[in-house]
Order: C-alpha cells, then sequence, then structure tokens
C-alpha cells in the first residue's frame, strides 16, 4: 500500500490518541519501525497488520475509526492539501460527488504509484445517489464515508450517509442530500496556494 | 444568417475570453471573464490595439493587419497594469463584417487566478484550466512529501556518516576520520603539527581496578584534550590508549611544548571512579608538517611515533619533538624501527590498551 496512505493512518492515530499510543500500535503490529514514509512503498501485509493492531490497541470498531480518519483528512488544517483537491472537484457538492468517478484518475496525475479502488456515483432519484467503492483497498468505503461527510460540511450542504450493504465485493454508500447551503461552508479560493 | 449579437451571446458561455471587433478593428463585444480582468472599464468601441499590446507577431498596426494574421497564435498584453499575459487567436467574420478573436492566459493563468481572483465558473466547462491547477498543487504537494524524505534521507546519511568517523566510547575522531583529515590538510598544503600522546598507566588501571575505570579514564582522557586545543584543532582516539593530535596552524616550538606540558600535567590530576581516584599521565611525540618539506601522512605518523618512543624512553610524562637524529638511535637499539605501523592501526572500540605493557612499571595506581 502507498506510503501515503499509511502515512495518514498515522497522522490520524498521532493527532486523535497520541504520539505514544501510535507507538503501542506500530510495536503490536510488529513492524519494525514506527514512522511510515509518504512516499515509500509498503507491502499489503504491513498494512493489514497496522489496521489489525490499530482495532486491537485503540479497542474500537476498525470501521468507526476509519470514518473517523475520513473527516479527519478533510477537517483537519493539518491537512489541508487534500481538502483543496477534493474542492477542485466542483463548485457544490453535487459537482463534488459527479467528480468521484475521477477520482482515482485523478490521484493518479498527482502520484503516479498512487492506486485507488474505482468510485462510481449513481444518481437514483433528485438528490439521492448510490456511491459504488470497488474493492482493492480494506475499509475503503469506511473512509470514503467520512469524506463525505466532511465535504459536506465543507460546502455547507445537510446530507445523510448510510452504509447499504457489499455487492460483489463493491460496498455501497446511500447519499441523500437533505438541504443544500444548510449551512456556511468554508470558502475555497483557486488561487489560495498560488504563490 | 445569425445577428453579430447572437454570435456574441453563444461566445460568451463557450469562450468566456472572447472579443468581438468591427470591421475598423474596434471592439463591440467581449467575454464576461475578459471583462472580469478589468470590471471597471467599458471596451465597447475603442480600438482592439489600444486595449492590447500586441508583442508577436510584431508590426500590426491596423485592423487589415490584424486579419492577416487569421489562425497564428498571439501574444500579446495589456496596455495597462498589471500587463497580464494573453495568448489568443483570430479568425474573420463573413462579409467583413469584422473579426472573433479568442483569449486565454497560457502559463501567466497562475498569476492570473491569485491577481483577479478568478473561480471554477470563470473557465469555460471544456478549458482544462481548473485541471492544471489541481496538477499543480498536487504536485507540489507530493514534491513537498518528497523533498521531506530527502532531507530525512540526507539527515541519516550524516549521522551514519559521523558514526563512521566518531569513536564511540569518547565521542572523539577515530582513526578514519583522523586519516581523512591529515590527508586533506597535507593536500591543502597547510601548516600543522601532529602530537601522538600515548597514556602511561593506563594498562594498570584496567587491570587493577577493571574496564569501567578505564573507560571512564579514556572519556575524562577525550574531555582534558578537547579543552586544551581549540575547536579547529583534530583529537583522535587511534588506538586504546593511544591518541593523535592535529595542531591547525601552528608550528611554533614554544606554543606547542606549551600545550604538551599543559596537557600532561591536566592528564596527571587524579580521576575519581567510584571511591578511587585513578592516576594516568602520558607521553607525547610531536612533528611539524612543514620541517623538512613534503611529507606524507604515513611519514609524518611514523615521527610522530618515534619521537613519542623517545619520550617514552626518557622516563614518563615527557614530551619530544621529532629530530632526524631520532630514527638511527631507533634503528640502532632494534625498540622501535621505522616500518612499524601495527601499534597505529589498533582497535579503537575497546579500553584494552596494549601500547604500554612493556615500559609501565605499574606503580600503585589506586589510593
Amino acid at each position: 500500500m502507498h506510503g501515503l496512505i499509511n502515512r495518514a493512518i498515522q497522522a490520524f492515530v498521532c493527532s486523535t490518541y497520541g504520539e505514544s499510543r501510535w507507538r503501542d500500535v506500530t510495536e503490536s503490529a510488529d513492524l519494525g519501525f514506527s514512522d511510515f514514509e509518504a512516499m515509500l512503498i509498503y507491502t499489503p501485509e504491513q498494512s493489514q497488520s497496522l489496521l489489525t493492531a490499530m482495532e486491537r490497541v485503540l479497542d474500537r470498531p476498525l470501521p468507526e475509526m476509519l470514518e473517523d480518519m475520513g473527516t479527519f483528512l478533510v477537517a483537519n488544517p493539518q491537512v489541508e492539501a487534500l481538502r483543496r483537491l477534493l474542492r477542485f472537484g466542483g463548485v457544490n457538492y453535487v459537482e463534488f460527488l459527479h467528480s468521484l468517478d475521477d477520482l482515482p484518475d485523478r490521484s493518479r496525475l498527482a502520484v503516479a504509484e498512487l492506486h485507488l479502488p474505482g468510485l462510481e456515483l449513481i444518481e437514483t432519484a433528485p438528490g439521492r445517489f448510490k456511491l459504488l467503492c470497488q474493492s482493492g483497498l480494506p475499509g475503503y468505503a469506511s473512509v470514503m464515508m467520512g469524506v463525505l461527510r466532511a465535504m459536506a460540511d465543507d460546502y455547507g450542504d445537510l446530507v445523510i450517509l448510510e452504509h447499504s450493504g457489499t455487492k460483489d465485493g463493491t460496498e455501497v454508500i446511500s447519499v441523500t442530500l437533505v438541504e443544500t447551503e444548510f449551512a456556511e461552508g468554508r470558502t475555497f479560493d483557486l488561487g489560495a496556494k498560488l504563490t | 444568417m445569425m445577428s453579430l449579437r447572437q454570435l456574441a451571446d453563444i461566445a460568451a458561455q463557450i469562450a468566456p475570453m472572447h472579443v468581438l471587433l468591427d470591421s475598423k478593428g474596434c471592439i463591440v463585444r467581449v467575454g464576461p471573464t475578459l471583462q472580469k480582468l478589468r470590471a471597471d472599464q467599458d471596451w465597447t468601441g475603442r480600438p482592439f490595439l489600444e486595449v492590447f499590446n500586441l508583442r508577436r507577431p510584431r508590426h500590426i498596426h491596423d485592423m487589415d493587419d490584424l486579419l492577416r494574421t487569421s489562425g497564428i497564435k498571439l501574444h500579446m498584453q495589456f496596455q495597462d497594469d498589471p500587463q497580464t499575459g494573453l495568448k489568443g487567436v483570430l479568425a474573420p467574420l463573413p462579409g467583413e463584417m469584422g473579426a472573433f478573436v479568442n483569449l486565454s492566459f497560457g502559463i501567466s493563468v497562475l498569476d492570473a487566478v491569485r491577481d483577479y481572483d478568478l473561480t471554477s465558473a470563470d473557465f469555460s466547462a471544456t478549458d482544462l484550466t481548473i485541471e492544471m491547477l489541481y496538477l499543480v498543487e498536487a504536485k507540489s504537494a507530493a514534491m513537498e512529501a518528497s523533498r521531506q524524505l530527502n532531507l530525512r534521507l540526507q539527515g541519516a546519511k550524516i549521522a551514519a556518516e559521523e558514526q563512521a568517523y566518531t569513536d564511540t566510547l569518547t565521542g572523539l575522531k577515530n582513526r578514519r576520520a583522523m586519516d581523512h583529515i591529515l590527508e586533506r590538510m597535507i593536500s591543502a598544503g597547510r601548516n600543522f603539527s601532529v602530537m601522538q600522546v600515548d597514556l602511561d598507566f593506563f594498562k594498570a588501571v584496567n587491570d587493577t581496578m577493571g574496564h569501567a575505570a578505564g573507560d571512564t579514564v579514556l572519556q575524562k582522557v577525550a574531555s582534558i584534550m578537547v579543552e586544551c586545543t581549540r575547536s579547529t584543532d583534530t583529537v583522535a582516539r587511534v588506538g586504546g590508549d593511544e591518541f593523535v593530535l592535529i595542531i591547525d596552524n601552528l608550528i611554533d616550538r614554544s606554543k606547542l611544548e606549551e600545550i604538551a606540558k599543559r596537557l600532561i600535567r591536566k592528564l596527571e590530576e587524579p580521576i575519581p571512579f567510584a571511591d578511587q581516584l585513578c592516576r594516568i599521565s602520558a607521553s607525547i611525540g610531536t612533528v611539524l608538517s612543514s620541517s623538512g618539506g613534503q611529507k606524507g601522512a604515513a611519514q609524518l605518523l611514523n615521527e610522530a611515533d618515534v619521537a613519542l618512543y623517545a619520550a617514552k624512553r626518557a622516563g614518563r610524562a615527557c614530551h619530544f619533538f621529532y629530530e632526524p637524529q631520532m630514527d638511527s638511535v631507533d634503528q640502532s637499539n632494534g625498540i622501535k624501527n621505522g616500518s612499524d605501523a601495527g601499534s597505529l592501526e589498533g582497535d579503537a572500540s575497546g579500553s584494552r590498551g596494549n601500547g604500554d605493557a612493556a615500559i609501565d612499571t605499574s606503580p600503585p595506581t589506586t589510593h
């Protein structure tokens, strides 16, 4: 698994539970190191034992933690870069949802070795969507739940998200848009980082 | 037949940075994004070439010149500030009605987005600008992550190198580092002196009080040597109880003598260990880099060694400068011959001194 993903997990655990808990996790995972490098590649086994150790040491269901991580990745000012990159997807939440189809390609443009499983958005009725998260990355749909929730806040929209099962390895997230411009979202200035 | 107004309405959607010109080259309509760049100006009726400064192709003075550029890439900028660079292409309208010019930012788009506070809505849906901005940011973030990795690797490399050049017990430089520095100073043609320092009675401390005491003594010796030299000098532990000091930019015998004497005096101060006191001393042989012309590292170290042995022979706690006649004394006595580099190759990793076993007559070292 790409170091960026492992590094994201590390940032989340350190920020939420503290660095000493993170060291407990990596020790329990028996990795032989406690710092992931964002630009190196790690084996799927290393990442899997990391996730298993997280659940064991932090004593919380993994899907719950991964959803929190998805929210953390968007909402935490520490990782502002990712939120900005996602905001490039569209000027409103619905446009953003539609841009998710391109997310794996977009991430590959930025970092060639970063392979994310496919995403497909289906509009079932006005304001109702199903996001199909293909298999390939354990916990992908859980993280996406957190990302979708945090991005709704970012745009200032009110949405209801539901994990609605797995079909042929593909996990399905139901998205219901309750109200657009429910609250004031965060601003997005295209040129903010261009200095 | 479509009117100019209808054309302009369509163009506003698909080419938001267009300019429509009449047959005289005056501006009729401007796309909304282009207008946003000069929101306070009304260009209607003004000559195109008065608003835009055409940089390439050159020598375009009127509408006839402009029409002849049809299909060619135009490079221009605003006449007034900020003179944002623009790219464009012109197509004549049928029936000599004028011309359609479509503009874009080209590479200046990064500045333009910031300067004019542009948003996604300012670009046509087919325009790749937003994708480009996305890519610029994504790549910058990825580059930053790579840069951080490189910095950490660089730090690890420096630490590893430092470790490779450091004697772990004392923190002094090791033989490898000393060889390296010596070679560098010789090839740079610097004036310097080499002091070969050998501890006296160290073996006795080690044997009677144990290695822990020996280690403590070596660490104390190291700090004394650092104190007695300048930061520009080199202090290296090259064997169990053998040290080499490279005194940079100093070949004054009286000053060197002073340094050596002070060093011996300091080293003779009893060193506490547990409830006891360890007493040692030192013998020193010194050679000057410039005496007798160009000398190699091996020769310098050998001559320092010869002087050291002369000092040892003269009784302990002595300091001798190397003199050429010492060689013959050495040769004839057979105590020390010039090619004996064995004692210099000692392992610096432990405190098991072996250099002075033949000379130490082991006085009482504990009190």
